[in-house]
């Protein structure tokens, strides 16, 4: 059994045939539409890297079925901003040294996306609480909290 | 592909939803926000020949006012009733509760029919259906029926129901309080609870008139100990009030040691909790 998909990725609106109604999100997103900058470490839950927004909440994609994205409007990495055009958030983890190996920063960069439109991230508390599902290994997470802390003043500046 | 081939069924009645179950004679599962049930395919631990998927039902997703209860359908997300001014202001406990369910991503996906389906014994929401007495309405093959939170958790991720029941809405009565608290300890924010307790009072002419008493993370289903609720009721409110309530609280609970913490470390954990919301229940003028 197939189901036909349409779904709205990054603004573009992707009509998949066949879909396997077994096939995650993550894969999805990576196998079926080559966008392989949402990355997949766990694959049950643990670590967020695969975090994307759905509707602009951000969600794990490897705990939602490709076949539930239908008709849902779905924004990846690669919907934040170019390399030669970072988004606000992309420029404060540069800034701040927010990443090393980069693993963990598409679902950090997602998360922080949520963060930022949808919380007032008044205290660092509530910035690390928000980032309590995602896993890095690599910055201590010190860094990626100030790269929010900083993109949070200053969409507050740009209000 | 990680899970196991099944056959995926979005029905867009319950009728049919439950007809589905049915059909599937034991091997359906229901998906609603799949943040336990996606893990256990993934890892195939889980193998339904057939998913429901209810997500398409949307008017399973609610939270209102009714009479003395406040109503929420199976489908809401944790996200919603963490935003939701209704349960701010009628169901504080559980707006307290909630904030500790899981990780933001998780919260945007999971529903609170899903999560009482899943009966974790460490699950905040669980605990508080039985904190506050909550009634399920279940939709079944012979229609519709309301099981008590009490009835309705067995055992660890054991509830009562049938393979082709499914949760529909859940009534929380609205409680009186002069003071309430929600105390958690979990290795990470976010994290399954290894000790929790919710508390609240109305005064009384003489100390305490009311209590509700809830734990969880210290037995196979969370428990709401009746017994400590009324001795509260009994005893004289002073400065040593903290300290009788906690060790009434840990002496009516016998926890298990797992790899996550010994019974005596959960035990003691629940003590201290028990008296840091006692201190802050009676903070509260009456």
């Amino acid at each position: 059994m197939t189901i036909n998909v349409s779904v709205m990725v990054n603004g573009t609106r992707h009509d998949v045939s066949d879909v396997e109604p077994r096939l995650l999100l993550s894969d999805f997103l990576r196998d079926t539409l080559g966008l392989t900058g949402t990355h997949v470490g766990c694959e049950h839950g643990v670590c967020g890297a695969c975090t994307v927004l759905m509707d602009g909440h951000s969600i794990r994609s490897c705990l939602t079925l490709a076949v539930q994205a239908a008709g849902a409007e779905i924004t990846t990495v690669e919907g934040l901003g170019t390399p030669e055009a970072l988004n606000v958030l992309q420029t404060q983890f540069r800034e701040h040294h927010g990443l090393q190996c980069g693993f963990c920063t598409p679902g950090m960069l997602m998360t922080g996306e949520d963060l930022l439109r949808n919380y007032p991230l008044a205290t660092d508390e509530e910035i690390r609480e928000g980032l309590s599902g995602n896993l890095c290994r690599c910055t201590g997470y010190q860094n990626i909290v100030a790269a929010i802390r900083s993109a949070a003043a200053l969409r507050r500046e740009n209000v | 592909m990680k899970p196991a081939r099944f056959e995926y069924i979005p029905p867009t009645t319950l009728e049919a939803a439950v007809a589905a179950l049915a059909a599937a004679n034991g091997e359906g599962k229901i998906l609603a926000g799949g943040q336990s049930l996606l893990p256990l395919l993934n890892f195939r631990m889980a193998r339904p020949a057939v998913l429901v998927d209810l997500n398409g039902m949307k008017e399973l997703s609610f939270i209102e006012l009714r009479g003395e209860n406040v109503a929420i359908g199976a489908l809401t997300r944790h996200r919603e009733i963490e935003h939701s001014p209704l349960i701010a202001s009628r169901l504080p406990v559980m707006s307290a509760a909630i904030r500790h369910v899981a990780h933001l991503a998780i919260r945007n996906r999971g529903t609170i029919g899903g999560s009482l389906s899943h009966a974790d014994p460490a699950a905040e929401l669980p605990m508080m259906a039985m904190f506050y007495g909550a009634s399920l309405t279940v939709q079944g093959p012979a229609g519709r029926r309301t099981i008590a939170a009490k009835d309705f958790f067995v055992d660890a991720l054991t509830n009562c129901l049938e393979p082709e029941d499914i949760v529909v809405e859940i009534e929380f009565p609205i409680l009186q309080h002069d003071g309430w608290a929600f105390e958690e300890v979990a290795r990470r924010f976010g994290d399954f609870a290894l000790a929790s307790i919710a508390v609240s009072i109305r005064r009384g002419q003489f100390g305490v008139g009311e209590a509700r008493v809830a734990v969880m993370g210290v037995a196979d289903t969370p428990l709401r100990l009746e017994h400590v609720e009324q001795r509260l009721c009994e005893i004289a409110v002073d400065g040593r009030t903290p300290d009788r309530f906690a060790e009434m609280v840990t002496s009516s609970v016998s926890p298990n040691s797992d790899v996550h913490a010994s019974a005596e470390y959960r035990k003691h954990l629940l003590g201290e909790l028990a008296k840091r919301a006692m201190q802050t229940v009676l903070a509260v003028k009456g």
